[in-house]
C-alpha cells in the first residue's frame, strides 16, 4: 500500500544518519555526570551534541540547556518570569501573541487564572502579528514579549528580528519558540536578538522527548527542574545522553542542509498548492502567502468537513491534520485559524499538509490523484 | 488489511456507512413529503433529512449532512433504522439507538455528531404540518429533566430554538429549573449546551 507521510509538523521520521548515531551511542551508558572513565564518555558525547546545537542556533554552547522538549523549554521560561514576578519584580506583564502553540497558551490561560497579567497581540489575516497593535501593548510593566517564529497549523512566520527590537526598546525579554522553525530557515540567535529561545529535536528529523533552550548568556534564569547540578543546576535529572546525541546529530544536519531544505520542501508546497487550486474549486489557502514555513500547507475546503477529509485521505495512506473541531474532541475550531479571523465553517474545514525532507514528487501526485474526489464525493454528500 | 481498518478510531460500522453511506440524497428529483434540517456548517454538523410517507409508514427517506465521520455514518445509520418504520416508531428513535447499532462511538462524539434522529423529527413535525395533522407523538417523546418544577427536554430545546433562554441564567428564570433540589442542573446544562450547538445559537 502506498504511504504518504505529510503530517511533518506534527513529528518527522527520523533520518537514517539520526537513528545511526543514536545506535552507536548505546554503547556509551554512563551517567553523564560521573567522573569515572564511563561518565566522562558520555559527558563527552553531550557536550558535542550541545555545540552542534549551539552552532545551528548561532549560540555559545554554555547557552544551550538540554530540556524534555519544546514544552519544557517554553514552560521553563514562563515560569522563571512568574519566579521574577513573585520575587517582587517592577516589571509584571507578559505579552504574547492569540496564535501560540498551546505550550504557551495553555501556560498563559493557567498563569492568568492566578492573576498575573498577560496581553495577547493580535494577527492579521494572514496570521502575522500585528506590529502596530504589539507597539501600543507595551510599556515599562513588560516583562516579557513571547512569539513563535513560525506557525505549527499555518506556517506563517513572525519578523521576529523587528519583534526583539520592539521589546527590547521597551526593557523586556524576548523568547521565541522556534520549534517549527528549525531546519526550515535560519536560526542564528544573535542576528534574531531573542533572549530565550525554544527547539525541539522530533520536528527536525531527530528523537522524541528532546529539546533545548537557547538562554542568552546574562538573561535572568531559573531552574524549572530542581535538583541534581546537571546544566550548571540550570536543569536537574540525569542525562538522557542517547537522545542528545541524536538531537546533535539532527541540528548539525538541519544547519548544513537548510538551503537546500528550504527550496525542496517550498517547491513541493507550491506544487500541491498550485494542483489543489487547479482541481478542487472554492479552495481557501490560510497563513501568509510568502512568509510562510516551506512545507506548510493548511487548506479549507468550503462544503467539507476536516476529520471527514483526514479520515478518506488515511483510508488511502495519506496522513494529514486538520483544524476541525470534531478532530479535537471539543466544539471550537482551531483557535489559530479563528484568530486569523477564518470564518468558523471555513476553520472547520481546514487540512493542513506539512511535508518534510523525505517527501517526493510523487507523493504530491498521488495526494492531488485522491484528494479531488473525496473532496466532491463529500460536497455530494453535505448539505451545501 | 490496511492501515485504515487496523485500530480506527471509530468500529468497523461506523467505517463502512462513512466509506459508502447508504440512502443519500444525490437524486434532485427525490420528492419529499416531509423535510427537516438541524445544526449549522458553523456548529460543523448540519444534517437535512427528506421522508416520503405512505399510510403513516416511512418508505423511502434521504439524506445529507455536513460534518465528520461519525455524523455522516450516524445518519446513514438512521436512514436504514427509519425505512420501513411508522411515523409512531420512527418518533421514538433515539441517539442511543443509533450509536448502539454503529456499535458505539466515542465519547466525545455523541452527543455532538448524532443528530439523525433530530432530523428526522423534524422532518416528520413538517410532515405532520403540511398534512394539517396533530402531532401525537411529539409529547410522549417529552422526558422530564427537573421532577421539581416539570421541566421537560423538549420546553428547554423550545426556549433554546426560540432564543427565548440565550443564557442558563434565563433559561432558569423562566422555568425555575434546579431551584428547588438542584439535582438537575448538570443535565440542564448538557442539554442547554447541546440545543445551542444544533440549533447554531
Amino acid at each position: 500500500m502506498i504511504k504518504v507521510y505529510m503530517d511533518n509538523n506534527a513529528t518527522t521520521q527520523m533520518a537514517p544518519e539520526v537513528v545511526v548515531a543514536l545506535n552507536e551511542s548505546y554503547g556509551s551508558y554512563g551517567n553523564a555526570s560521573s567522573m569515572h572513565a564511563f561518565g566522562r564518555e558520555a559527558s563527552r558525547a553531550v557536550n558535542q551534541a550541545r555545540h552542534q546545537v549551539a552552532l545551528s542556533l548561532g549560540a555559545q554552547d554554555d547557552e544551550v540547556i538540554f530540556t524534555s522538549g519544546g514544552s519544557e523549554s517554553d514552560n521553563t521560561v514562563f515560569n522563571l518570569c512568574r519566579d521574577m514576578i513573585d520575587a517582587g519584580a517592577k516589571r509584571t506583564r507578559i505579552i504574547t501573541s492569540t496564535i501560540e502553540h498551546p505550550a504557551i497558551i495553555e501556560t498563559c490561560a493557567y498563569l492568568q487564572k492566578r492573576g498575573y497579567r498577560i496581553d495577547y497581540a493580535p494577527v492579521d489575516q494572514t496570521g502575522k502579528i500585528r506590529l502596530d497593535a504589539l507597539q501600543d501593548m507595551l510599556g515599562d510593566d513588560v516583562l516579557l514579549v513571547s512569539v513563535m517564529a513560525g506557525n505549527n497549523e499555518t506556517g506563517t512566520i513572525q519578523d521576529i528580528v523587528a519583534i526583539s527590537a520592539l521589546a527590547h526598546r521597551h526593557g523586556a525579554l524576548m523568547h521565541t519558540d522556534a520549534v517549527q522553525a528549525v531546519g526550515k530557515m535560519h536560526i542564528d540567535v544573535k542576528a534574531w536578538g531573542v533572549d530565550y529561545l525554544s527547539l525541539s529535536a522530533h520536528k527536525f528529523y531527530g528523537p522524541k522527548g528532546i529539546g533545548a533552550l537557547f538562554v542568552r548568556k546574562g538573561a535572568p534564569f531559573e531552574a524549572f527542574m530542581k535538583g541534581g547540578h546537571q546544566e550548571g543546576g540550570r536543569r536537574a535529572g540525569t542525562y538522557n545522553t542517547n537522545a542528545i546525541v541524536g538531537m546533535g546529530k539532527a541540528a548539525e544536519m538541519a544547519s548544513a542542509e537548510v538551503d537546500h531544505e528550504k527550496t525542496l520542501l517550498w517547491n513541493l508546497r507550491e506544487k500541491l498548492r498550485r494542483g489543489i487550486e487547479a482541481s478542487v474549486s472554492g479552495v481557501v489557502v490560510n497563513g501568509h502567502p510568502v512568509d510562510c514555513l516551506p512545507g506548510t500547507l493548511n487548506v479549507s475546503f468550503p462544503g467539507a468537513e476536516g476529520e471527514s477529509i483526514l479520515l478518506m485521505l488515511d483510508y488511502y495512506g495519506i496522513a494529514v491534520s486538520t483544524g476541525s473541531a470534531c478532530a479535537t474532541g471539543s466544539l471550537e475550531p482551531s483557535y489559530v485559524l479563528l484568530a486569523s479571523g477564518l470564518d468558523v465553517e471555513l476553520a472547520h474545514g481546514s487540512i493542513r499538509f506539512s511535508l518534510g525532507r523525505y517527501n517526493t514528487e510523487a507523493d504530491v501526485d498521488y495526494v492531488l490523484e485522491k484528494l479531488p474526489p473525496i473532496i466532491a464525493r463529500l460536497r455530494e454528500i453535505s448539505t451545501l | 488489511m490496511s492501515e485504515f481498518t487496523k485500530n480506527w478510531v471509530y468500529t468497523d460500522t461506523v467505517k463502512e456507512h462513512f466509506m459508502n453511506p447508504k440512502n443519500v440524497w444525490e437524486d434532485e428529483g427525490f420528492k419529499a413529503d416531509g423535510f427537516g434540517q438541524v445544526g449549522s456548517m458553523a456548529c460543523g454538523d448540519q444534517m437535512r433529512v427528506g421522508i416520503q410517507v405512505k399510510d403513516d409508514r416511512i418508505i423511502d427517506l434521504k439524506w445529507q449532512t455536513y460534518g465528520c465521520a461519525s455524523a455522516i455514518a450516524s445518519t446513514s445509520m438512521m436512514s436504514e433504522m427509519a425505512i420501513g418504520l411508522t411515523l409512531s416508531e420512527a418518533y421514538h428513535l433515539t441517539p442511543a439507538m443509533i450509536t448502539e447499532r454503529l456499535g458505539g462511538l466515542p465519547q466525545h462524539k455523541f452527543h455532538c455528531s448524532v443528530l439523525g434522529d433530530k432530523a428526522l423529527r423534524a422532518a416528520i413535525d413538517d410532515y405532520l404540518a403540511k398534512q394539517n395533522r396533530d402531532n401525537p407523538y411529539r409529547a410522549s417523546v417529552a422526558k422530564v429533566i427537573c421532577e421539581c418544577k416539570n421541566v421537560t427536554d423538549q420546553r428547554i430545546e423550545e426556549l433554546v430554538k426560540t432564543k427565548q433562554a440565550t443564557t442558563l441564567e434565563k433559561l432558569r428564570e423562566i422555568t425555575e429549573y434546579g431551584t428547588v433540589c438542584g439535582k438537575c442542573q448538570f443535565k440542564v446544562q448538557q442539554l442547554f449546551d447541546e440545543y445551542k450547538h444544533i440549533y447554531n445559537v
